[in-house]
């Protein structure tokens, strides 16, 4: 412990940039303690890879789609799966929450914490939508202001504290509420085998088996038929706004759809080697591929909304490359649910 | 995706400095991280995103400056939220929020009101009544 706040005194915190914020502050606060996690073993064993479409969830009149699981799920799996006891706190003011976050920061402990991007000054303009659900590290302070590791930023930076404040205590769904985690008992030595046989066995029964046609492999097909009738269902030039969200949840920075195929390949690479089972690298290769079959639906949706001729026969063939999509993710996560780990 | 094939398109929106990370894998097939500048499609969603918006703000504009609606609806525009946003953020109901849209019933919201919709918009009172 005194060695911890020793090194935490000349508030050292190792940074490293990453592809997503989740996994990304898993990543880089576990480490802090000694605890070396890839970010995408940290994705593959919280099962962060899934899919779903609600068009009833709409965020500035557009419906939402995701490409991974709800915020918060995969520190929460991977903290319970790896034996971490994380102490996390939501608060009702900011000022309470405020002064929370400054009495662990001085006992020399890095902090997770929910934000908003709208108010994190440091974020480039083009970004900055009202999205409440990113996690960033602050690791100290220093002249008033808080010493910041954003996972998904090339380097660290500062945010002063009113900034920060607005952040962590935005309005709207979800309210982040001010909420802050860290990992309060690390164990000395993990064995990753069994939490990525669970991750693995949870990722596949959530893309297969969720009897809800808006999620898993079937909601990528739910999406597929609706997209096809954008054009005539809602206009065209709403038909590109959806397509363009579509696009932005699949390839926006820390969002990345089609970045989560990848990085689950690379989860699956990982895991071949830890539980030497060649199969899973073979199954790595495979979704690389799928990985690159939504690339091209991305690259295609793009053309679309550039052209703006949202003839029915471009979203028609969108529409059957999601199908594709779909097709392929269906026979990868099935083989891997059969794999004996 | 392959380490090469990671792109690289740039554009004004990242102000050159910002660079997100990728997996992709190297010639032996092993996953490796990638910085990358920007894709194509997801600037061209990006920018028309950008363009509804500011769209929608001129519109909005126009309206005010029009008399038909009141500042209210023009900052909700520019700050990107929506009614259940910025109701939630000025401790109001959606209806309420909507009637302070209308001119008349803005120009006799009281100080303590106006000072609301201010902080949520990030601006001065005077802002607020004054629209640029």
């Amino acid at each position: 412990m005194d060695e911890v706040l020793e090194v935490m005194s000349d508030t050292q915190f190792h940074h490293a940039q990453t592809a997503h914020c989740e996994s990304g502050v898993i990543s880089n606060i576990f480490r802090h303690y000694g605890l070396e996690i890839s970010e995408p073993m940290a994705f593959g064993i919280g099962a962060g890879i899934f899919f779903g479409h609600l068009p009833f969830v709409k965020v500035n009149g557009v419906p939402g789609t995701t490409y991974r699981v709800v915020p918060g799920a995969i520190f929460k799996r991977v903290s319970k799966r790896l034996g971490v006891k994380i102490a996390s706190q939501s608060f009702s003011s900011p000022q309470k929450g405020m002064e929370a976050l400054d009495r662990v920061l001085e006992q020399g402990r890095p902090v997770g914490l929910l934000s908003s991007v709208y108010y994190l000054p440091y974020f480039p303009p083009a970004y900055r939508f009202h999205f409440n659900a990113h996690n960033l590290v602050a690791y100290g302070k220093e002249g008033g202001n808080y010493l910041i590791s954003d996972p998904i930023m090339e380097h660290v930076t500062e945010i002063d504290p009113k900034s920060l404040a607005e952040a962590r205590f935005a309005k709207g769904f979800p309210a982040p509420k001010g909420k802050m985690y860290y990992p309060v008992d690390v164990p000395k030595e993990v064995s990753f085998a069994q939490p990525i046989r669970d991750g693995i066995k949870q990722a596949c029964s959530d893309m297969l088996n969720i009897p809800l046609p808006m999620f898993g492999v079937k909601g990528m097909r739910f999406l597929a038929k609706r997209l096809k009738y954008y054009p005539e269902k809602v206009g065209d030039r709403k038909a590109v706004l959806y397509l363009g969200n579509i696009i932005r949840m699949q390839e926006e920075i820390g969002t990345g759809g089609a970045g989560f195929r990848f990085m689950y390949a690379a989860f699956l690479q990982e895991a071949a080697g830890i539980l030497r089972r060649d199969e899973l690298s073979e199954l790595s290769a495979e979704l690389t591929r799928i990985g690159d079959t939504w690339r091209t639906f991305a690259f295609n949706a793009g053309r679309v909304c550039k052209s703006r001729s949202a003839n029915n026969v471009s979203y028609g063939e969108l529409s059957e490359m999601l199908m594709q999509c779909a097709a392929e993710e269906e026979v990868l996560f099935r083989k891997l649910s059969k794999v004996k780990l | 995706m392959k380490k090469e094939d990671v792109p690289q398109d740039g554009n004004n929106m990242h102000e050159g400095s910002f660079k997100q990370l990728f997996y992709a894998t190297d010639n032996a097939g092993q996953y490796v991280p990638v910085t990358s500048v920007g894709w194509e499609p997801e600037n061209v969603a990006m920018q028309q995103a950008w363009e509804e918006i500011n769209e929608r703000v001129q519109q909005a504009r126009a309206r005010v400056l029009a008399g038909e609606i009141s500042p209210v609806a023009y900052y909700m525009e520019k700050t990107i939220m929506d009614l259940p946003l910025l109701a939630s953020y000025v401790g109001k109901f959606q209806w309420q929020v909507k009637r302070h849209m209308k001119p008349a019933v803005f120009n006799k919201l009281g100080d303590s009101m106006l000072r609301k919709y201010a902080a949520a918009f990030k601006i001065t009172v005077q802002e607020l009544q004054n629209i640029k």
